[in-house]
């Protein structure tokens, strides 16, 4: 298996931990990511709130690389991944437009490599019998929320999952021997900037996921999106603080799970770089796991 | 040579402010056998008709061609009005020049005119090959057939058999009833359902013309209009009804508990049943799927109390044939199935419920006795949501048509919740209010005004279980604001949807369904309860949403249809159908396989060649059942089919005409 990879802006920064668990987890894998050479920023948010074309000129330059070089691309962040889909989507749908994004981005672009969502990949095109038989510590004792949040399995016709009730992380999460709590706000908008930017509104958002997590049973909560992880791991402190509650829920990667279930080192996953922190939890899967072998 | 003559019509200004007519009849009289010409304002009016009959006998006319409007709209009168003129009625032909060109060519009166010229000259060319047609005529069995046994089937055979006709219902559950037997009240007037349903069904029961074929399902159908030769088939109930009488210590005594279908699975039933207490028959029946003793051979209580000795369970099901002049189709509606709808829970929540399991709830002889109390926990909620146009008016995810009944039963609903529930709050989430009906409107208006339901414009985007609660998320777009609302029971309007075996049952009566599955009937405004296959009638809810006003009104037209047929010995059958010349036919049966009609059949001929009998096969058509469509002339290889009226010799006169 191999793809072409495009870990985008977070994963070089505040997602590092997101981009060093994929590639990781990749490895074990044996799946070859070939990153996009001279990657630009998918340009999430700011592009098409400037201009449709240069929205969807952005992320068709990546695509059309990843084209020349006759790959699909896998796409951890799922910003940069409703972006790709976008311009996949309006390519192919119309004739015009591919030819005005072709004139813009001075490339060929027809749309034929597709935009896949990491999780999509691990989730559908990896058989469940190889991640299966890499698990070396079942994840017992995890008890996740997955968090798919607004973008990744949205609009209807471009997605890969349920839009209303999304189970691909479960699915994933159970594989790996881990538990997973049927929730209501698994698609439920993060805040995006809003935590930052007008923190009345986002903090509230984010404390609605919290709460609905942990009256679930979640003890944790796994996403694939660097944004999310973001506001629900960095902003969780000062949510609790606002709110006078105390919700200590570490926030995964579905990545950094995969990997610990591997076998790998948390440090070499980024589980080290956590805001809530995310080491008891890993620690009491790592204990549960030696116990076990130790009886 | 015939003598032909021309009639241009104006139809006021429809044709005459575009087509420049009198050019046109002046044009006619080149064309070859046209004698005499001449337009009028009103072909179709007295005096215009009288013009036609003076001239046929003043010119000596044998050949009438009527340049007008579509055949489908006058055909019949002008055919009447050539009769009176002493003309066989097939000597008169239409020229088309309104709907297939005035209308069609406003913005050039010009080129109409020459068109309206061509479709002449066509009409010309053919009528002098027509032929002279007689109708025929075949016999009537006084006998219908009501397919279903709702309201609407119950009605219909309740004005047949009033009539003079006896009447067979096939119903297909253990009791007729339907869909208004579970229902609670009705609106406007919140008059009790079983209350004015229930005489009915007594009634037809009681009739001395009305058969009950309850528990049974039609089969096959041959035949045509008058002779339609019908199997049924009678499931096998496993008691025998002669000797049943209704006691009940059957149902008392069965050990196997089964969902209850009549109460939407809000309660048991058991293996040996009746659908309900108002059953009729009220005689039970065996769910041999569910039966213990069907299922290990061993119980057989049932059998052991009963005093009368009537369950059999070496029953078998049994067919029988008869022949009915009419049949009513009557099948009725399910109700959409809202599971696939994700922002709604999948189905997954109980207290997510529909406008008929509500019906039950709050029904007095329902699961709960008529006291609302919501399924999960048997709580009686204080919140109740109520969502409109669930699967309706919802192409992407249910039926793109509105489901017509749900904006009354809902008001309805909220009444009867704000009634029981004295501290309740009603929320309504609603596109569009649509009450057209008698008292509909003012219903609706008392339900928001006296009984203070809250209508919220605007749709629900989510509902997720909070604890005890639902939550319930939307928006309200008048006032452009999210709204979320804790609710203790929600209840969704979900679309009416057409039975699962509509698209069959339809396949073996030989009628059209459009792609939802309702049954098409023959026009919108003027043949409503009619179909496209003669002696087939629709009435109810099978035809479109409908709600109980509605279908009654359409299942006592249909049954005056029936009755209007039934009250002849004979009746005339159309001409116009296809005739084999057996010469030439081969015996291929490419035509028997394309007869939407079941019109052909392969008989054997023989025939004296070279002076030996040889014996082969040829294509018959049965004239009752062939409908003149025409689709066997097409597929015949060797050209051996002819629809009569419509010859290959008599279109290509037309072709010629306008070509050569």
């Amino acid at each position: 298996m191999k793809y072409a990879y495009f870990p985008g802006c977070s994963l070089a920064t505040t997602g590092r931990e997101y981009d060093m668990s994929t590639k990781e987890i990749a490895e074990v894998l044996g799946i070859e990511l070939w990153e996009i050479p001279d990657w630009n920023c998918c340009g999430a948010s700011s592009a098409h709130l400037t201009d449709y074309r240069l929205a969807l000129a952005l992320p068709a330059r990546n695509m059309a690389i990843a084209e020349e070089a006759g790959l699909d691309v896998a796409i951890p962040c799922a910003a940069c991944y409703a972006r790709s889909k976008a311009v996949e989507a309006a390519v192919t749908s119309s004739e015009e437009t591919r030819e005005e994004i072709e004139e813009i981005i001075e490339r060929k672009y027809s749309g034929k490599s597709k935009a896949k969502a990491l999780l999509d990949i691990m989730a559908n095109d990896v058989p469940e019998s190889l991640i299966t038989k890499q698990v070396v510590n079942p994840l017992k004792g995890i008890r996740a929320a997955c968090y798919y949040g607004c973008l990744l399995v949205r609009p209807l016709n471009t997605g890969f999952d349920d839009p209303e009730d999304p189970r691909s992380m479960d699915k994933l999460i159970k594989v790996l021997g881990g538990e997973t709590v049927d929730w209501a706000y698994k698609t439920e908008c993060c805040g995006a900037s809003h935590p930052t930017t007008k923190r009345g509104v986002g903090f509230q958002m984010l404390d609605r996921i919290l709460a609905n997590a942990k009256e679930a049973g979640a003890n944790c909560l796994v996403t694939a999106c660097p944004l999310c992880l973001n506001n629900l791991d960095m902003r969780q402190g000062q949510v609790e603080k606002a709110y006078q509650k105390k919700y200590g829920l570490p926030v995964y990667y579905f990545t950094e799970l995969m990997g610990l279930a591997f076998g790998i080192e948390p440090a070499k996953l980024g589980l080290n770089k956590h805001f809530v922190d995310a080491m008891p939890l890993v620690q009491e899967v790592l204990k549960l796991k030696s116990g076990r072998e130790s009886a | 040579m015939k003598r032909v003559g021309v009639f241009v019509c104006h139809c006021g200004t429809n044709i005459g402010a575009v087509v420049d007519c009198p050019q046109v009849a002046e044009k006619a009289m080149d064309f070859p056998g046209v004698v005499y010409s001449v337009d009028y304002k009103y072909m179709c009016s007295e005096p215009g008709q009288e013009m036609i009959k003076k001239a046929v006998q003043e010119h000596r006319l044998d050949r009438v061609v009527v340049a007008s409007c579509s055949p489908r709209m006058h055909e019949r009168t002008f055919q009447r009005c050539v009769e009176g003129a002493g003309l066989n009625s097939y000597f008169v032909e239409m020229a088309n020049i309104r709907e297939h060109c005035s209308w069609v060519h406003a913005g050039e009166p010009e080129k109409a005119t020459e068109k309206a010229m061509d479709l002449v000259k066509m009409a010309v060319a053919k009528v002098v090959k027509n032929k002279p047609l007689q109708k025929a005529t075949i016999p009537v069995t006084d006998r219908a057939l009501v397919i279903g046994g709702g309201i609407a089937g119950i009605q219909a055979a309740l004005d047949i058999a009033n009539a003079g006709h006896v009447v067979d219902i096939v119903e297909k559950e253990p009791s007729i009833g339907g869909k208004m037997a579970q229902i609670d009240k009705t609106f406007p007037t919140l008059d009790c359902s079983a209350c004015i349903l229930t005489p009915k069904m007594v009634e037809a029961a009681s009739h001395p013309n009305i058969n009950l074929l309850t528990y049974s399902e039609v089969e096959k159908v041959e035949g045509f209009v008058g002779n339609f030769d019908v199997t049924i088939k009678k499931k096998a109930r496993s008691v025998n009804m002669d000797v049943c009488t209704g006691c009940g210590l059957c149902m008392e005594k069965c050990p196997k508990k089964v969902d209850s279908e009549f109460e939407l699975k809000m309660s048991k039933r058991r293996a040996i049943y009746t659908p309900f207490p108002q059953a009729i028959p009220n005689k039970p029946v065996i769910d041999r799927e569910n039966c213990t003793y069907f299922n290990t051979g061993k119980c057989g209580i049932c059998s052991k109390v009963c005093p009368a000795g009537a369950v059999d369970y070496t029953q078998e099901d049994e067919y029988l044939t008869r022949r009915y002049g009419a049949i009513v189709v009557a099948i009725g509606f399910e109700l959409f199935d809202y599971s696939v709808i994700g922002e709604y829970g999948y189905g997954k929540y109980p207290d997510v419920i529909t406008g008929l399991h509500f019906e039950r709830l709050v029904n007095a002889s329902g699961p709960t006795l008529g006291k609302i109390k919501r399924p999960s926990d048997h709580k009686e909620p204080k919140n109740v949501v109520f969502i409109k146009c669930v699967g309706s008016r919802d192409p992407a995810k249910g039926k793109s048509y509105c489901s017509k009944a749900c904006c009354m039963y809902t008001a309805k609903h909220a009444t009867l919740v704000r009634e029981k529930i004295k501290d309740s709050n009603i929320y309504i989430f609603y596109m569009d209010v649509r009450t057209p009906g008698k008292g509909y409107d003012e219903f609706y208006n008392r339900t928001r005004e006296q009984y203070g339901a809250n209508y919220i414009r605007g749709r629900v985007s989510k509902i997720y279980q909070q604890g005890e609660r639902l939550i319930v998320r939307g928006e309200d777009t008048l006032l452009g604001r999210p709204v979320e609302i804790e609710a203790d029971l929600v209840v969704l309007a979900t679309a009416m949807v057409a039975q699962p075996g509509a698209g069959q049952l339809a396949q073996k009566l030989g009628i059209g369904y459009d792609k939802d599955h309702f049954y098409t009937e023959a026009h919108p405004k003027l043949a409503p309860v009619e179909t496209h296959t003669q002696g087939v009638y629709l009435a109810g809810a099978c035809q479109g949403p409908k709600d109980i006003p509605e279908s009654v009104a359409q299942a006592s037209a249909a049954a005056a249809k029936v009755c209007g047929l039934l009250s002849k010995r004979e009746m005339l059958t159309e001409p116009i159908v296809s005739e084999v010349n057996e010469s030439i036919c081969a015996g291929c049966g490419m035509c028997v396989a394309i007869c939407p009609y079941k019109a052909i059949e392969l008989k054997t001929i023989s025939e004296r060649i070279q002076g030996q009998t040889v014996e082969r096969q040829v294509a018959s058509v049965n004239g009752g059942l062939c409908q003149g469509c025409g689709a066997c002339t097409v597929a015949c290889r060797s050209a051996a089919l002819n629809l009569k009226h419509f010859t290959d010799q008599q279109i290509l006169a037309e072709v010629n005409a306008l070509c050569l």
